[in-house]
């Protein structure tokens, strides 16, 4: 159930910097199970945010609520200084209706676990069909944009083969290539080499460490590889029970972890690996 | 009388009559496919009013025999002004029956497209319209051939009823021969047959070839 916007909110973010994008206060339960307790989180324009966290911590809740697949009870998320939950209407705020989020949406791309190819469809087709269907972009300049990409991600020799043919390393290397053919102000990754063969991780967080440096994206990545996520991160956050138990710079949060809880949490997976 | 003799005397006219319900199964499908694939996306809808329509529709066409069906709509629609022809109510009633059981088929095969598609496509800012065209209608079908194929066949054999109202089809034609001849075993022999034929050469190859061209199209070979 959501519930009437119980506070004023700005209708949308200015002054000096304003973050990409913004949590305040955001509440998701199912039913009576809170997943994300009154979250507030800021991500800065070209930032790589990490979270780490324990299973059911809420961390793909985050992503999922970002990305708009399903409603938040409470609070308000903002995308580049607009609303995302929430739009304008008659001088308020009013919870957004599914045309204005699905305008939203293409602030965001989302790269999943398994990967979700369209597997009726070609790596190359993967890439162009929302370009040409939602972005209403030619044949011809989506195809350009999408090999563009593909070669990007290493795979424009298979852009004519259907996923089914390709090795898990090589889908999610096309689904990054398809959240990117959008132009997606940030991109989100759930957790995108936990399905993978250890051997063919490296191609992916190959592909991740090339749009770090190369893209002024601002990304937001769950993900079980502690040494990855302290190599690339700018800001590493720690989940615990819907909320954000600790955050800081990859080095505090690896190197000198404050909160018993992250302590504890680092240690069983350190141990594990 | 030899069957061979049999044949040469009657074989044109059941012949005519599996022409008849050869072309009652094509119109048939043609409705039956249409109906189940907007009845089916109906019962997926938010919209209480538009899943409420479909429910009614497919409860009352399953839940009731079709033979009842043909004679409401051949006897009973003329009453409230609609007269159609045995023809057309024939195969009208049969599409309009197998419909509602074609659009389970169709619900739940967009169903079992798994949740990650659903996603993948929102995530791309997709409207539902074209998520449900370009994404997740393609891949139910897909999984929806084989059930279909059987469904085809029940409408084949669910032909035979129109005979009822005097459309002359094969059934018709067995009908009639057996009731002039008393050759009860040649006729329905041969009308076994024949339905025997349709549904077994015809329509299983047929479904066998497209569910493999789709399979082949849609890249899962
Ligand atoms: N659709 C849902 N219905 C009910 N509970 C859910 C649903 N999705 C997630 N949850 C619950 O929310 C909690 C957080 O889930 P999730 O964000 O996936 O955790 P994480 O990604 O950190 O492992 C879990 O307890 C999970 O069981
Ligand atoms: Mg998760």
């Amino acid at each position: 159930m959501k519930e009437p916007v119980q506070k004023e909110y700005p209708r949308q973010l200015e002054g000096e910097k304003v973050p990409m994008v913004r949590f305040r206060d955001v509440t998701k339960r199912y039913g009576d199970l809170v997943v994300l307790d009154s979250l507030d989180l800021d991500v800065d324009e070209g930032e790589m945010v990490t979270i780490i966290g324990p299973s059911g911590s809420g961390k793909t809740t985050v992503l999922r609520m970002l990305m708009a697949l399903e409603k938040i009870n409470s609070g308000i998320i903002y995308v580049d200084g607009q609303p995302m939950t929430h739009m304008p209407k008659n001088g308020a705020l009013t919870w957004a209706d599914e045309k204005y989020l699905r305008r939203q949406r293409t602030n965001i791309g989302m790269c999943f676990q398994h990967f979700n190819l369209f597997p009726h469809m070609t790596a190359l087709e993967n890439c162009i069909e929302a370009p040409i269907q939602v972005l209403v972009l030619n044949k011809k300049a989506a195809v350009e944009r999408a090999e563009g990409l593909l070669d990007m991600v290493g795979m424009l020799e298979k852009a004519g083969e259907h996923p089914s043919r390709l090795s898990g390393g090589q889908q999610q290397r096309v689904a990054i290539a398809r959240a990117l053919a959008m132009r997606p102000k940030v991109l989100l990754f759930d957790e995108v080499t936990s399905a993978l063969d250890p051997e063919v991780i490296g191609e992916v967080t190959q592909v991740i460490r090339k749009l770090v440096n190369k893209h002024n994206l601002t990304m937001l990545m769950v993900t079980h590889q502690m040494g990855f996520a302290r190599e690339i991160s700018d800001r590493v956050c720690f989940f615990y029970d819907g909320k954000i138990e600790e955050q800081g710079p990859p080095e505090e949060i690896f190197g000198a972890p404050q909160s018993e809880r992250t302590q504890q949490f680092l240690g069983a997976v350190l141990e594990a690996t | 009388m030899t069957y061979f003799e049999f044949l040469n005397t009657y074989g044109p006219q059941l012949l005519d009559g599996a022409v008849t319900t050869a072309l009652q199964t094509l119109l048939a499908a043609a409705l039956a496919i249409g109906i189940a694939v907007v009845m089916g996306l109906m019962r997926l809808s938010h919209n209480r009013f538009v899943y409420g329509a479909a429910t009614v529709y497919i409860e009352v066409f399953r839940g009731t025999s079709l033979l009842v069906q043909i004679y409401w709509i051949f006897f009973v629609l003329p009453l409230f002004g609609l007269t159609l022809e045995k023809f057309t109510a024939g195969y009208i009633a049969v599409g309009m029956n197998l419909g509602a059981y074609g659009a389970e088929l169709v619900r739940g095969g967009i169903l079992s497209v798994p949740r990650g598609q659903w996603e993948a496509a929102t995530a791309l800012s997709m409207s539902p319209a074209i998520r449900m065209r370009r994404i997740i209608f393609p891949q139910a079908l897909l999984k929806m051939l084989p059930p279909w194929g059987n469904l085809l066949i029940e409408l084949l054999k669910g032909t035979a009823l129109v005979a009822l109202i005097s459309v002359t089809d094969l059934m018709f034609v067995a009908r009639k021969i057996n009731g002039t001849t008393y050759l009860s075993a040649q006729a329905f022999g041969s009308a076994l047959i024949i339905y025997y034929v349709m549904s077994r050469s015809v329509i299983t190859p047929f479904m066998r070839w497209l569910e493999r061209v789709m399979t082949r199209k849609l890249g899962r070979a």
